[in-house]
């Protein structure tokens, strides 16, 4: 288990130009795969990939360890990145006939899992994931939804979201731990 | 704060997901300051998560790093190649837009505090009217209960009887005023002393061979009433009336010692 590299991150926000290759090292892969999972294309995510850690060597100095992780942070730049290019016309036109739960689709169709990765885990955990549990995780975590947002959008009472994307969440922990 | 049940709350995972308020989320921050068991959960949900949507990455994108390291020292450097001339010309027009921004806002802020302080002077006019209707309420009602009054003093029917301080009193003073025909008393207490806390006073109906005393009732709410007149009932046939001092409630037969002022009915 890895903690928040605080040093590194005081580093970046000192504009430091060796500090934003570590970081980069440390979040490019998984902010890749949160971008992924939103536009599901891959050229279009590089790009977006590029525009984001721009934005962070730019903006390091706005994040603000009181109000949350670095790790999140960074997954709200992604996201609103991500998110606003599926808005753009030219983008509407191309992706039309996809699931919504695209990081299952990602992972499942993936052959070459990276060595960060656990890669028997990953796949267990995905293919024992229950549909609602897929549907949460969707929602709250790559599309960035609030807990009253993916309350309404799925239906279910708020205390529910929370507690059934906590159990959803303590199976894929149990998965990649064992 | 019960650790376990925090965690197993699911707050957590909604604040690494960012899905909490921001107000919420400062507070779960200053919780995994305090508790490292609580970092130690956040950590474990960023790493699951860090593992989850890397495997959702079509590569490591390990290449694309060069490319943007030099989008942005092109960044950096674009600045400094700006021709000096036009560079001034925008400044003059940024300076010309600040100025005209910055007169705008002050005139907006001046607009803003007006309609506030109009707005709380209208506020304190209709506090004010509302107390002056009131007022003028309860001045209409004293007028009327002064006006019968007058009209009951004026009756020629009324006996009216001055009670005068007695021993514990010598300085208080009464009068009783009798209508025979409606049985009312009106008892003008405005030379009494104020009763002490948990007392009030008693007033009494006495005929005087034997004396014997007949309560016509208190003059409660003493301090309250302003005119200080009480109406009471006496179908008694009164040869002298009598005010005590009696504990709250009245008492059976009147406490001789505070007796307060006494008057003898005169056409008896």
């Amino acid at each position: 288990m890895q903690e928040q590299p605080d040093g590194l991150i005081a580093e970046l926000q000192a504009k430091n130009p060796k500090a934003f290759e570590r970081i980069y090292e440390r979040y490019s892969e998984s902010t890749f795969g949160v971008i992924n999972s939103i536009v599901h294309d891959k050229h279009t995510s590089e790009e977006i990939l590029q525009d984001v850690f721009i934005k962070i060597w730019n903006n390091a100095e706005s994040y603000n360890s009181s109000k949350g992780r670095f790790f999140t942070w960074v997954l709200n730049i992604a996201r609103n990145a991500a998110i606003d290019k599926t808005r753009s016309k030219a983008y509407k036109n191309k992706k039309k006939n996809l699931t919504a739960e695209y990081f299952v689709d990602i992972i499942e169709e993936k052959t070459n899992l990276s060595s960060k990765v656990d890669a028997i885990g990953i796949k267990k955990y995905i293919k024992a994931l229950k549909p609602y549990c897929k549907k949460i995780i969707n929602l709250l975590y790559f599309q960035g939804f609030t807990q009253a947002e993916a309350s309404e959008e799925l239906d279910m009472p708020l205390g529910t979201i929370k507690t059934r994307n906590r159990n959803c969440m303590n199976k894929l922990r149990e998965i990649l731990t064992t | 704060m019960n650790l376990n049940e925090y965690i197993s709350s699911g707050i957590l995972e909604l604040y690494v997901y960012g899905a909490l308020p921001e107000e919420e989320s400062i507070e779960v921050t200053k919780e995994l300051k305090k508790h490292p068991e609580i970092l130690k959960e956040v950590e474990e949900i960023e790493d699951a998560l860090t593992q989850l949507s890397t495997a959702a990455a079509p590569y490591n994108p390990e290449a694309l790093l060069s490319s943007i390291q030099q989008k942005i020292s092109d960044k950096n450097h674009s600045g400094v190649i700006d021709h000096p001339a036009k560079q001034k010309k925008n400044n003059l027009v940024l300076y010309i837009s600040w100025a005209a921004s910055i007169a705008l806002l002050i005139g907006l802020i001046s607009v803003i505090n007006q309609r506030n302080e109009l707005r709380d002077n209208i506020n304190s006019i209709s506090a004010t009217n509302a107390q002056l209707e009131e007022q003028i309420d309860e001045a209409q009602n004293d007028a009327e209960k002064t006006k019968q009054l007058l009209e009951v003093f004026r009756d020629k029917d009324i006996i009216t009887v001055p009670l005068d301080g007695q021993q514990v009193a010598p300085e208080a003073y009464a009068a009783i005023h009798w209508d025979v025909e409606t049985n009312q008393v009106y008892v003008d207490a405005k030379e009494l002393p104020t009763p002490p806390e948990g007392k009030e006073y008693q007033v009494w109906s006495l005929t005087l061979e034997p004396l014997t005393p007949t309560s016509i009732g208190l003059l409660s709410n003493f301090n309250e009433d302003d005119n200080k007149i009480f109406i009471l009932e006496n179908p008694n046939s009164s040869q002298a009336f009598g005010i005590t001092l009696e504990p709250k409630g009245g008492s059976e037969t009147p406490t001789m010692e505070q007796l307060y002022t006494l008057g003898v009915v005169k056409n008896s």
